[in-house]
């Protein structure tokens, strides 16, 4: 069978859910960013097949904004991450329940 | 060694290619999220690398030149590479198997069962009969259309960029006020 929009929507769907998954499971604050990330790239090549499909540029477009917002949103959360292991010592979920009620 | 050229020749190298791709990026994908060796977030970084750099195999065979290369230079050098930065700050020691709440991890596959099962419902709907695609991601084209359409929120991502420059330097100064 000729590989064709479905196929790569099926690998993003999956890498999607493996990013979820992480999210879910994981514990650490570092790895759950990573998932983060997964999560991101599984929209991204979503985008980027549509846009190959449909005969139009525009969402490879948006991939590349939502590639400069993500690099933005990493520094800004590895840097809280950071902060957060100066006050706490700790990179665990689990350590961080001071919102809890 | 003719057989494999002509395969070549039809168009199917780039469906093994494809498949190649995926596959490694599903297989990297798992490794960062479950390794079964080891729970050292460096590993997971490593492999969170390998999936960055087969997913841009994957824009390749989309023909998205541009953002297979932004995805390389971009994610794989300058994210990934914060990332460790990072790990090598906190100095993070093997993380110990915590027990995993049963609650939580039943709860979490049914969102995550429920999710897939609503995208695949959504992929039967997508029509598959359009034209044959034609379109390039090459520099030329992608540029143009960034600065002739997509003109504002290329600035405002600019700005977003200086802000989330300024935020950093605040939130990593010694003494948070």
């Amino acid at each position: 069978m000729h590989v064709g929009l479905h196929h790569y929507l099926l690998v993003s769907i999956m890498l999607f859910c493996l990013g979820l998954l992480g999210v879910i499971l994981r514990r650490n604050l570092l790895v759950i960013y990573m998932s983060l990330e997964l999560m991101l790239n599984a929209a991204n090549l979503a985008l980027v097949s549509f846009s190959r499909f449909n005969n139009k540029l525009d969402g490879q477009v948006l991939v590349f904004f939502i590639i400069t917002v993500a690099a933005a949103e990493v520094a800004v959360g590895l840097a809280l991450i950071v902060a957060l292991y100066r006050k706490r010592q700790s990179a665990h979920v689990e350590d961080l329940t001071s919102m809890k009620l | 060694m003719e057989a494999f050229n002509n395969m070549l020749a039809g168009g199917a190298a780039e469906d093994v290619f494809f498949y190649v791709f995926a596959a490694l990026t599903l297989l990297c994908g798992v490794l960062v999220i479950m390794n079964p060796f080891s729970r050292n977030p460096v590993t997971s970084a490593m492999f969170l690398v390998l999936t960055i750099i087969s997913m841009s195999g994957l824009f390749l065979l989309l023909h998205a030149f541009f953002l297979a290369a932004v995805q390389i230079i971009v994610y794989a050098g300058a994210v990934l590479v914060l990332f460790v930065f990072v790990i090598m700050l906190l100095d993070l020691k093997e993380e110990e198997r915590r027990r995993i709440k049963l609650f939580g991890f039943v709860a979490g596959i049914i969102a995550v069962g429920g999710i897939v099962s609503a995208f695949v419902k959504s992929l039967a709907s997508v029509k598959t009969d359009g034209p044959p695609p034609t379109v390039e991601g090459d520099t030329i084209s992608l540029g143009h259309l960034l600065f002739t359409n997509y003109t504002l929120p290329f600035e405002i991502v600019s700005v977003l960029l200086l802000v989330a420059l300024v935020g950093v330097i605040l939130l990593s100064k010694k003494k948070l006020e």
